[in-house]
């Protein structure tokens, strides 16, 4: 079952491009593949290369409901699937004292009593959908186990209902940090994506269209810059969300060519260590900081 | 679809190699990739490329691996360049048939294609380099192709500096170049003659592949990923992989633990919050809270065998010791060759320049006595002596060595002493369990008095370290 949302590779650029999300290659192939076969896409790579971002667009592209489920330990299946209304529930059995049995018997494990969370959404309804897993690596190992139905036969089980399966698949993005190892039975049913930091060429072309109104010379400039930054041995890389700021502080302080001073008094913008900041400044040859 | 022949025998000797590197895959992700290359078609090699690792891997460090088994079983090219056989899934052969003269206007070319940094070109005058500058042996049709000869002929590395020049008369040209960026650019340019020399290197294999059976190759001449490596034979640029690969085991192993951690706490019910969150279910306790138990930090104490034969290992653990140390309240780090010292001070996290952190274990430290060759039971017994108030019944004490005592006393009751002080004594050995014992080893008589485990490789330690670490 395909969720159909594109025809071709260069298709998923094109539109992905319009929304303003600059697909390199391998993105844009295997949000294709996972459109065309049908499976959910597991994607991983450092902080601020736009892993949730990729969903969003997806779901802007196709025109579909966005429903998010943001992943955080402890987060469990009260959170993530469903759960039963219990104050409604006491209600509805408190409310009828007085009438017979025949009366009072109406089921409280109902869909009337059902609060659906995220999971159980995207299952259910028609309308397109985008199901972003975001943080996956986040949860507790039981929500993996949680999760594996629902991405491999899309439906979920609830037991005084029964099975409930999609009628319209969603197009699921799972996210990760790589902070815990997924399961290998969570990864063998999905699509594997890694979006490391872009090449300089579609860098470039991202801050340009993030950052109208810097100058071409400039954001190559910035684009060297930080790309010679994460040749360096830091703790922790920028990525390509520092990039843009980075852009934008330069647009704001109204810089039009990068100097000693310039990079110094902005590298903070970048690095989010000290001691970062001071190997930075130490390689670049720029002056005490 | 109509594919061309060979495409479904391609696939699975693709995956055949790669589970020969150790890469899990299952008969559903092969149906997968055959599904993804029917979706795709074969016109793009990149599509490809990205179709099948997105349907065949599982994880960012495979991809290693993957690139080069790729490029051989859907090569750029069959043959030499410029004379592509027949149809292959790559339209690159269009008609280039400019063979270069010599040596002299290759290496312009390739001036130029680094200075623009054109991939393509690049990829293209590797091909042609490896095809005139590569082959060796006897015949016409000759044995084969080395990259290392092409290489050495070429000299890419002596480039730099016409290239650079070219690049900063450029830049003067097209006013407005920051100046700044300037002194990025010879960093940047040898990246790019080493993309170069990588570029080389996959041609060489292809085309060495064409010859003698590309099942072969990809068997031998891929290299294994990072966490496989041995600590032990372990070149320069893989110590540099692997050190960049404990950062993130760092983290993994922290979360890990802290999962454990919170499932030891779980412990009465505390009833007093158990009511008051009852209050929203109209007083039938739903949820049982539980009381929190006081938690207790585990301490870590570590015996780092530092000498020279070693040092892959002990370089490397002292690092994923660093990353884990706040993990612990007390880590205390001992480093010793013939003399034991501690040197926790200097292991301390934040205290970045991970590379130097040996030489500046070896410079602080007293390691070594009046020789230079590991002495275990001297370091033992020292130990014992003067520091055997740092174990106490919460501590869980690690040897790190491969128990290669120089024929000298092992000194066995020096560290049962330390393991009757200690929660626990692990000894992690860098050195394959079928060479315990052999030559100067003591690893047997060690592993009757404490727990000993084979530590080769990061894959290794990082189940080792998940599984005996105290929670």
């Amino acid at each position: 079952m395909t969720t159909g949302y594109f025809t071709s590779v260069e298709d998923v650029s094109a539109r992905l491009a319009e929304t303003g999300y600059l697909a390199s290659p391998a993105v844009a192939t295997t949000v294709f593949l996972a459109d065309r076969l049908g499976k959910p896409l597991l994607v991983e790579g450092p902080a601020g290369v736009g892993k949730t971002e990729l969903a969003k667009a997806v779901a802007e592209v196709a025109d579909a409901r966005l429903i998010r489920l943001q992943c955080y330990e402890g987060v469990d299946e009260s959170r993530a699937l469903y759960e039963w209304n219990h104050a409604k529930q006491l209600l509805r059995i408190s409310a009828g004292r007085d009438e017979t049995w025949d009366e009072a018997r109406t089921d409280i494990f109902g869909e009337e009593f059902l609060l659906p969370r995220p999971l159980l959404t995207a299952i259910r309804g028609d309308e397109p959908k985008v199901l972003l897993i975001d943080e996956t690596d986040k949860a507790d190992v039981e929500v993996e186990g949680l999760l594996l139905e629902v991405l491999s036969d899309f439906q979920v089980t609830v037991p005084e209902l029964g099975t409930i399966a999609a009628t319209r698949r969603p197009f699921v993005v799972l996210t990760s940090n790589a902070s815990r190892e997924l399961s290998e039975a969570l990864r063998r049913r999905c699509l594997f994506l890694h979006i490391g930091f872009p090449d300089a060429e579609l860098e470039r072309r991202i801050v340009r269209l993030k950052v109208p109104g810097l100058d071409a010379a400039l954001a190559e400039s910035v684009v060297r810059v930080v790309g010679a930054l994460r040749e360096m041995d830091l703790r922790k890389m920028p990525s390509v969300a520092e990039t843009i700021d980075w852009a934008r502080t330069l647009l704001a302080l109204g810089a039009n060519t990068l100097d000693e001073g310039v990079v110094r008094d902005t590298l903070g913008v970048l690095l989010k260590h000290q001691e970062d900041v001071l190997k930075a400044a130490a390689k670049l040859d720029l002056d005490a900081v | 679809m109509s594919a061309p022949a060979g495409v479904p025998e391609r696939l699975t000797g693709l995956v055949q190699a790669l589970r020969g590197h150790g890469i899990r895959i299952g008969t559903g992700e092969t149906v997968d990739a055959a599904r993804a290359l029917e979706a795709l078609g074969l016109t793009d090699r990149e599509y490809v490329r990205e179709g099948l690792a997105s349907a065949l891997l599982h994880g960012t460090g495979q991809r290693a691996v993957f690139d080069p088994v790729f490029d051989l079983y859907f090569p750029r090219g069959v043959g030499a360049p410029g004379l592509d056989g027949d149809g292959d899934d790559d339209g690159d052969g269009d008609g280039r048939s400019g063979r270069p003269a010599d040596r002299d206007d290759l290496r312009d070319r390739l001036a130029a294609a680094l200075a623009a940094h054109d991939q393509a070109l690049m990829a293209q005058l590797a091909a042609e380099a490896v095809d005139v500058f590569g082959a060796y042996g006897s015949s016409s049709g000759s044995d084969g192709w080395s990259s290392y000869q092409t290489l050495d002929r070429l000299r890419p590395q002596t480039l730099l500096a016409p290239v650079r020049a070219s690049v900063r008369a450029q830049g003067a040209r097209s006013a407005g170049a920051a100046a700044f960026t300037d002194r990025l650019l010879d960093d940047e340019l040898r990246r790019r003659i080493e993309e170069f020399r990588r570029l080389v290197g996959t041609e060489a294999r292809r085309r060495v592949a064409e010859r003698r059976g590309r099942d072969e190759i990809a068997r031998r001449a891929v290299a294994p990923t990072a966490d496989r490596v041995d600590f032990l034979f372990a070149g320069r640029t893989q110590l540099a992989e692997l050190r960049r690969t404990v950062q993130p085991l760092a983290r993994k192993l922290a979360t890990r633990l802290a999962a454990r951690r919170r499932r030891a706490s779980r412990g009465s019910i505390d009833l007093r919050r158990t009511l008051r969150g009852s209050l929203s279910t109209g007083g039938v306790p739903m949820r049982p809270v539980l009381r929190r138990r006081r938690p207790v930090r585990p301490e870590l104490v570590l015996l780092c065998d530092v000498s020279g034969s070693v040092a892959g290992f002990s370089d490397f653990t002292m690092l994923l010791v660093q990353a884990l140390h706040d993990q612990f309240s007390k880590v205390r780090v001992f480093a010793f060759v013939n003399r034991i010292d501690e040197v926790t001070g200097l292991v301390v996290r934040g205290a970045a320049d991970a590379e130097g952190l040996a030489a500046r274990i070896q410079e602080h430290a007293t390691l070594t006595g009046w020789h230079g060759s590991s002495d275990y039971g001297v370091a033992l017994g020292e130990f014992a002596e003067r520091y055997v108030d740092a174990v106490g019944p919460r501590s869980s004490v690690f040897v790190l060595g491969d128990a290669r005592t120089n024929m000298s006393d092992p000194n066995l009751a020096a560290l049962r002493r330390i393991g009757e002080r200690a929660r626990r004594v692990y000894w992690l050995n860098p050195e394959g369990t079928s060479q315990w014992g052999t030559g100067d080893s003591a690893a047997l008589d060690y592993a009757e008095v404490v727990e000993m485990h084979e530590c080769r490789n990061v894959q290794q330690l990082s189940e080792l370290v998940a599984r005996l670490l105290p929670v």
